[in-house]
C-alpha cells in the first residue's frame, strides 16, 4: 500500500486507507463543490472540443482536399507539443502557487482558438487554430487535477478523481452527438457547430473563472520556500528522485509503450468486419460512455484497493480488449465487448494516474508531479502508435495486436513490481 | 468567497449563460431557417426529374446548383452542357459512370454518420453497396462497367488521433472478390519493394481495354510516385515521380494529373500530362491549384471542377485544351465530379 507523502489529512502522517485497518475511524465521503463545479467546467469544455474535433476530419478534407494528409503530419507534431506543454504547465503552477490561474489560462486559450475557426480560412489559420486548442489542452490539465487533490479529502482521492472524470467524459460523449445531430440538421452547418462549439467553452471558462475558488497549493504549514530560478530540467530532474514518483513514471511509461491509440483498435475492429465500419462514429462515443459510467465505481475501488493496483489492473482490461480485436469473430458482441473493456481501461487509468501521482508528490511540486505523469504517459502512448502503425504493415492487424498483447501481459506484472518496490523502499526509510 | 459575493457570481454566471445559449441558438436557428430556404427553392439552373440514364454520349455530375436538387447526381447531353440537367434523387459526394451502369460514393448524415458505395444500374436502381471506411475522395470505373475503384480518407475520430490517410480499393460490379486495400500490394520503385509503412495509395485510373491494369498514385516517406498497378500480380510499380490522381486518356497514350508545384504542407497543384510512350511532361496553363481527379473530355481536351468562389459547397466544372498555351474555360456552372460517358 503506498503511504501518503504529503500531508493533506491533519497531520496523520502515516495514516493508511481505512480499508486496511478497520479500526481507524472513517470520515464519510463529501464531494467537495470545487470539484462538482471543475467537472462542470470540464464538461461544458468537452462538448466544446469534441463537438468540433469529431466533425473535424470531415470539415478538413472539405476543406482542404489532399492537403488533409500534411495537415495530419502536423498535428501529429502538435500533439507531441502539447504533451511536454503538461508538465511546464504543472511547474508553473507550482511557481505561481494559483493553479486555477494557470487552468484558466489553458481554457482560455482553447476558447479563444474557437473563436479562430469562425474566421479560419486556409492551411496554415487552420493549423494554427487546432494547435492552439490544444495547447490549451496541455495547459489546463496538470493544474486542474492539482485544484482537485487540494480540494479533495485524502482518503477518497481517486473517487473525487472520477467523480471530475465522468462529468467530464458526459461532456465528451455528448460532443460528438450534438455535432453529428447539427450536420444531420444543416449538412454544411459547420459555422452553427464552431458558433454553438464557442458558447460552451465561453460557459465553461466563466464557470471556471466565477465559481472556482482561487485555491494555493504549497506546502500548508507555511508560505514555500523561495526556490532559485532554474531551468525546467533541473526542477524535473530534483522531482524524478522522489522514490515513488520516479518508480510510478517508468511503470506507467513502460505501460504507455504498449498502449496503442484507440484510433488502431476500432481501425482493427472495422479490418475485421462491416459492423464497426458502419458504426464507426459511435465507438467513440460508446467508449466515453462506458468511462463516465465506470468512473466513480472505480475510483472508489482505487481508495480501497489500492490505486497502483487498480491502475495496473486496468491495463489487464487493455489487454483483454486487444486480444478480442485480433479474435478472429466479429459482430455486433465481441465489439461492444472491447469498447466496454477499452471504457473500463480508461476509467482505471486516467483519473486514477493523476490521484496516484498526487498522493506520491510533495504539496510544492504538486501540479508538476502529476503533469511529469501525465507527459510521460502521452508521450509513450505516441510512440506507441508510431511503432504499432509499423507493425501493423509489417505483420498485419490481427497478429500486431497480438504481439503488443503479449508484452503487455508481460508488462503488466513488471510494473506492479516495480511500484511495490518503491512502496517497500519508502517504509523501510 | 462571502455568501453576497458568491451569489453574485452567481447571477453573472448565469446571466452568461443565457446570454451565449441565445446568441448561439439564434444563429443555429437562423442558419437552419436559411438551410430549408435554400432547399426549397426553385434551383438556381433549369433541371427537370430525370428517369433513366440517358443514351451516351453525356456528362454525369454531382449537381452543386442553389435550391432543390442540390447535392444529387445529374446528366446533361455532351452536345448541350449548358442546356436542362436532368437530376436522379440520389444525391452523392462523388458519381462516375458508363454506359451501363455508375458508382455513387455518399456520406449518409445522422446521429451516426457514416459513408458507403452505391452501385446502380441504368435505372438508377441500386444492384450493389457497401460501407466504405472513411470520408469519399475519388472514384473511377472500368470502361466496361465491371471494376469500381474508390479512394477515401481514413481518420481516427478523437482528439488523439487524427492523422490522415488514404485507403484505396477496387472493387467487383459483379460482386466477385475485390483487391482489398491497395496498401496490400507489393510497391516496386526502382527495382526495389518499399517496405515503409506510411505508405498512401490514391486516386486510381484504369486502362482502356486492359482488365488488369491501371494507374493510381503511390506516397512515401514524402515521395510520390505514378504507379502502375497489376490486380492479378497484386504489384504496384512506379513508373513517374511526382503524379496525382492520375487518369488515362480515352485513346490510353496519355495521362492528365495534377503536379505539385509548391511544398507538401502548402500544395499548389498544377494541371500537367505525361505522355506515357515518350515520358514527356507538359504542364498547362491552369494558374489556380486543381485539386480534383482530372476526366478526359475527348482526347484533346481536359475537365475539372474547382470550387465557387465565396460560394461555400458550390463548385463548377472547368475545360481546358491540352496544349500549354491553352485557357481554361467554363464548361458546367454549379457542378462537381465529372464523368464523361462515351
Amino acid at each position: 500500500m503506498y503511504i501518503s507523502v504529503s500531508d493533506r489529512n491533519g497531520g496523520k502522517k502515516d495514516a493508511l486507507p481505512a480499508s486496511n485497518d478497520p479500526a481507524v475511524p472513517q470520515r464519510a465521503f463529501r464531494l467537495s463543490p470545487v470539484i462538482l463545479w471543475l467537472g462542470v467546467v470540464s464538461m461544458f469544455t468537452d462538448v466544446s472540443s469534441e463537438s468540433v474535433s469529431a466533425v473535424l476530419p470531415l470539415y478538413i478534407t472539405g476543406f482542404l482536399g489532399l492537403s488533409a494528409i500534411a495537415f495530419g503530419i502536423l498535428d501529429g507534431i502538435n500533439q507531441g507539443a502539447s504533451a511536454i506543454v503538461r508538465i511546464a504547465a504543472g511547474w508553473a503552477a507550482d511557481r505561481s502557487g494559483h493553479p486555477k490561474r494557470i487552468a484558466l489560462a489553458g481554457y482560455g486559450l482553447s476558447m479563444v482558438a474557437r473563436i479562430g475557426f469562425l474566421f479560419a480560412g486556409g492551411f496554415w489559420a487552420l493549423t494554427a487554430i487546432v494547435t492552439g486548442d490544444r495547447i490549451g489542452k496541455g495547459i489546463r490539465t496538470a493544474p486542474r487535477d492539482a485544484l482537485i487533490t487540494v480540494s479533495a479529502q485524502p482518503e477518497y482521492l481517486a473517487r473525487h478523481f472520477g467523480v471530475h472524470r465522468m462529468l467530464d467524459n458526459i461532456g465528451a460523449a455528448s460532443g460528438p452527438l450534438l455535432a453529428f445531430f447539427i450536420l444531420m440538421l444543416i449538412p454544411d452547418g459547420y459555422g452553427t457547430l464552431f458558433v454553438v462549439s464557442l458558447a460552451f467553452a465561453v460557459i465553461g471558462v466563466a464557470a471556471l473563472a466565477l465559481l472556482v475558488p482561487n485555491l494555493k497549493t504549497g506546502n500548508p504549514a507555511g508560505p514555500t520556500p523561495e526556490r532559485r530560478p532554474g531551468p525546467v530540467f533541473v526542477f524535473r530532474w530534483s522531482l524524478l528522485r522522489e522514490p515513488g514518483l520516479g518508480r510510478l513514471l517508468v511503470a506507467s511509461g513502460l505501460l504507455g509503450l504498449l498502449t496503442v491509440g484507440d484510433g488502431f483498435i476500432y481501425l482493427v475492429l472495422q479490418d475485421r468486419d462491416s459492423f464497426a465500419v458502419q458504426w464507426f462514429p459511435l465507438l467513440y462515443v460508446g467508449t466515453n460512455v462506458v468511462f463516465l459510467i465506470l468512473a466513480i465505481p472505480l475510483g472508489k475501488l482505487a481508495d480501497r484497493w489500492g490505486k497502483a493496483k487498480v491502475f495496473v489492473a486496468g491495463h489487464v482490461a487493455l489487454l483483454l480488449c486487444y486480444l478480442l480485436a485480433a479474435a478472429p469473430f466479429g459482430g455486433f458482441g465481441p465489439t461492444l465487448a472491447c469498447l466496454v473493456l477499452l471504457g473500463a481501461f480508461y476509467a482505471a487509468t486516467d483519473g486514477v494516474l493523476a490521484a496516484l501521482a498526487s498522493q506520491l508528490t510533495p504539496p510544492e511540486k504538486l501540479a508538476t508531479g502529476i503533469g511529469a505523469a501525465q507527459t510521460v504517459v502521452a508521450l509513450s502512448r505516441m510512440a506507441a502508435s508510431a511503432g504499432f502503425g509499423v507493425l501493423w504493415f509489417a505483420l498485419g492487424p490481427s497478429t500486431a495486436m497480438v504481439v503488443v498483447g503479449s508484452c503487455l501481459a508481460v508488462a503488466v506484472p513488471a510494473s506492479m513490481l516495480i511500484m511495490r518496490a518503491g512502496t517497500h523502499q519508502r517504509q523501510t526509510a | 468567497m462571502n455568501p453576497a459575493g458568491g451569489r453574485k457570481r452567481w447571477i453573472i454566471l448565469l446571466a452568461i449563460t443565457v446570454v451565449v445559449l441565445t446568441a448561439a441558438g439564434s444563429y443555429a436557428a437562423i442558419a437552419f431557417q436559411r438551410f430549408q430556404d435554400s432547399r426549397s427553392a426553385a434551383s438556381a439552373v433549369s433541371v427537370a426529374s430525370g428517369g433513366a440514364l440517358p443514351e451516351a454520349p453525356f456528362v454525369l455530375f454531382r449537381n452543386t446548383a442553389a435550391g432543390q436538387g442540390y447535392g444529387m447526381a445529374g446528366t446533361v447531353p455532351l452536345s448541350a452542357p449548358a442546356g436542362q440537367r436532368s437530376l436522379a434523387s440520389e444525391a452523392c459526394d462523388r458519381v462516375y459512370g458508363t454506359a451501363r451502369n455508375l458508382v455513387c460514393l455518399k456520406t449518409n448524415r445522422g446521429l451516426v454518420t457514416n459513408f458507403e458505395a452505391v452501385l446502380l444500374d441504368r435505372q438508377w436502381q441500386p444492384t450493389g453497396r457497401w460501407a466504405m471506411p472513411g470520408i469519399p475522395s475519388r472514384t473511377r470505373m472500368s470502361a466496361d462497367g465491371s471494376l469500381v475503384s474508390t479512394t477515401v480518407f481514413v481518420s481516427g475520430h478523437s482528439y488523439s488521433a487524427s492523422g490522415f490517410s488514404t485507403d484505396t480499393s477496387i472493387s467487383r460490379t459483379d460482386g466477385g472478390a475485390g483487391t482489398g486495400s491497395l496498401e496490400g500490394f507489393a510497391l516496386l520503385a526502382n527495382g526495389s519493394r518499399v517496405t515503409a509503412a506510411d505508405r498512401n495509395i490514391w486516386g486510381v485510373t484504369f486502362v482502356p481495354g486492359d482488365a488488369d491494369a491501371f494507374y493510381a498514385t503511390a506516397a512515401s516517406s514524402g515521395r510520390i510516385w505514378l504507379v502502375k498497378g497489376s490486380i492479378s500480380a497484386r504489384t504496384l510499380t512506379a513508373v513517374h515521380d511526382g503524379v496525382e490522381c492520375p487518369s488515362v486518356s480515352p485513346d490510353g497514350t496519355r495521362v492528365a494529373y495534377k503536379k505539385n508545384t509548391a511544398t507538401a504542407l502548402a500544395a499548389h497543384w498544377k494541371v500537367a500530362i505525361l505522355d506515357l510512350a515518350s515520358g514527356a511532361e507538359t504542364v498547362l496553363s491552369e494558374p489556380r491549384s486543381v485539386d480534383d481527379q482530372i476526366e478526359w473530355l475527348d482526347n484533346g481536351t481536359l475537365l475539372y471542377g474547382l470550387p465557387r468562389d465565396g460560394a461555400e459547397g458550390d463548385s463548377d466544372i472547368w475545360q481546358i485544351r491540352t496544349d500549354p498555351s491553352a485557357q481554361a474555360s467554363l464548361y458546367l456552372e454549379h457542378a462537381w465530379s465529372p464523368s464523361v460517358v462515351r
